[in-house]
């Protein structure tokens, strides 16, 4: 499986006031992201995931550390990566007087797109992203959900091989951000490498195949979604929900390390008497992982973060 | 990497021209301000129309290329979009000298506007014409390279106005615009000395209205040295910018 990012002991300080010891924003982290996968940076507000995408782009410089892009080291050969990378930064920034078409072109232009190729495919990446009625119009008359598929059609614009977006669904509406959220997907069929960073436990889940969960700097798990789940639940949970004589229904948990058989057994045992409405099994949810990792909710990371938007993950 | 730099640039600069400069408001604001200033000295002080010229001229450029130069990148930088640029495979050198031509073909298109209406009303005679197209490429760049070094040097668009006007306005009046140098006390010459537009408007006198070629060359190389010093000001202190 061929690498596409490889980072060994990457690191940033960055100095603070004399007498305060200095700040590590990425500390010492390890990763790697396969070809064609979509590999998501997890973790609160102030974790790294910003940062780390600043160093891997050339927009900030490592303390210490490696990394390779497509097979190119980052330290010396930083012109021949940013070539071959599309990045969408977390506010969408694009030129407000250009309109969407000519952003576009403006980006094929930067990246050496032949002149015969840049008008077929601004229209083909405007038709691609739906916003082919919006092709005169100023960035800046553009819908939030619609500047950030415009700055993420921009990206694309030269066919990079590796991308990377910085919280792409944040401040999004729940139709632009499920939107958005297809079309990430739809770059994975396509073979681009996604490096993702987000906040939303949920669009992680749906959207990536290996995640890393970031918690002040450091890596503090990476695996595959099924793997990071299994870590927050070493024993089977079944959740019964029962109706008494007076007619109350009231829900319990049976855990067992004897296996969801013998959980279920004990879930029986323990509903004598009372009308079973229903037996489910529960799976855990990337969101106990990060609790459990991180000590932190769902709830409290999104208010760091200054409020839900993004929409929820489904669809 | 060479040819990345130089197609970058050259895009940018069409940008730029495109998106910022070219605008009604800049176009009439670049050529009346210097007009209006010139004209309220003449009314003050009845001299010589023709004398001023160079002084109007080098004030056109001045603030042509100067107005928007000095507030575009720290306006795309509180926006956001000068990233797309630092993210490009264009190295900071190329970047600024894209920002650079902006400044500078739109100050010398005003200036052109400027020039072609002076030499209608005043005529061409005794111009040389040599001098007077270095001396204009070389103020331009010179005064666009301090517009992108202010540029750079700030971090808020008000910061860069204010520091634009707190380097253009002494400058109006210790270079030789409206008084002669020689006129000034010994400390405002050396003073003038040592700003770009004191050159600017020697060299542009020297094309216009004649005078020796050795200083003309003095003023032509010092307009080189203020762009080459600011230049290079201003790579070094977009380059800290990536820490």
């Amino acid at each position: 499986m061929n690498e596409v990012i490889q980072v060994e002991k990457l690191t940033k300080i960055y100095p603070i006031d004399k007498g305060r010891p200095p700040l590590y924003a990425v500390d010492g982290v390890d990763f790697t992201v396969h070809q064609g996968e979509v590999f998501g940076f997890l973790g609160p507000n102030g974790a790294g995931k910003t940062t780390t995408i600043r160093m891997l782009t050339g927009l900030a410089r490592p303390t210490s550390g490696k990394a390779h892009l497509l097979s190119l080291d980052l330290a010396h050969d930083i012109s021949r990566i940013k070539k071959q990378i599309g990045v969408v930064p977390e506010a969408s920034n694009l030129y407000d007087e250009l309109t969407a078409f000519d952003n576009l072109v403006f980006a094929m232009q930067l990246y050496g797109v032949p002149r015969q190729e840049r008008k077929s495919r601004a229209e083909a990446l405007l038709d691609r992203f739906r916003l082919s009625e919006k092709r005169d119009a100023p960035f800046a008359k553009l819908s939030r959900g619609m500047k950030r598929a415009l700055t993420i059609a921009a990206a694309l614009a030269h066919r990079p091989p590796l991308i990377f977006l910085d919280e792409p669904t944040t401040g999004l509406d729940v139709m632009s951000a499920r939107s958005l959220r297809q079309m990430i997907s739809g770059l994975r069929n396509e073979g681009v490498t996604v490096f993702l960073t987000t906040h939303y436990l949920e669009e992680a889940e749906r959207l990536c195949d290996r995640i890393a969960i970031l918690v002040k700097g450091r890596i503090v798990a990476l695996d595959r979604v099924a793997q990071l789940k299994a870590l927050a639940q070493e024993a089977p949970v079944v959740e019964v929900s029962l109706r008494d004589a007076s007619g109350q229904v009231q829900v319990r948990r049976v855990e067992t390390p004897n296996g969801v058989d013998g959980a279920v057994r004990q879930a029986l045992q323990q509903a004598q008497g009372y009308e079973i409405l229903k037996i489910d099994t529960l799976q855990p949810s990337l969101e106990d992982v990060f609790i459990k990792l991180t000590g932190l909710s769902a709830e409290a990371m999104l208010a760091e973060k200054g409020g839900k938007g993004g929409g929820n993950a489904s669809g | 990497m060479l040819a990345d730099d130089l197609r970058g640039l050259f895009y940018l600069t069409l940008k730029d021209l495109k998106a910022y400069y070219f605008k009604p408001p800049n176009i009439s604001w670049g050529i009346l301000f210097p007009f209006a200033f010139i004209l309220a000295f003449a009314i003050r002080n009845p001299v010589d129309l023709h004398s001023l010229v160079p002084g109007l001229l080098a004030l056109t450029i001045l603030f042509g290329t100067t107005s928007m130069e000095a507030i575009v990148i720290v306006f795309e930088r509180r926006i956001g979009s000068l990233e797309r640029l630092l993210l490009a495979p264009l190295r900071l050198p190329a970047l600024l000298a894209g920002k650079l031509l902006g400044g500078m073909t739109f100050g010398l298109t005003v200036t052109l506007v400027v020039l072609v209406v002076s030499l209608a009303i005043f005529g061409t005679a005794g111009i040389n014409w040599l001098i007077l197209l270095l001396a204009l490429l070389l103020s331009a760049t010179a005064f666009s390279a301090l517009g992108a070094f202010v540029s750079v040097a700030v971090r808020e668009i008000f910061e860069a106005q204010t520091l634009a006007n707190f380097i253009r306005f002494p400058m109006m009046f210790l270079c030789g615009v409206f008084v002669p140098l020689a006129s000034m006390p010994a400390w405002m010459q050396i003073l003038a000395r040592l700003l770009p537009l004191t050159y600017s408007v020697e060299a542009l006198r020297i094309a216009l209205l004649g005078g020796s070629w050795a200083v003309a060359l003095i003023d032509l190389g010092a307009l080189v040295v203020f762009s080459v010093v600011l230049f290079l000001l201003a790579v070094y202190t977009l380059a800290r910018h990536i820490e």
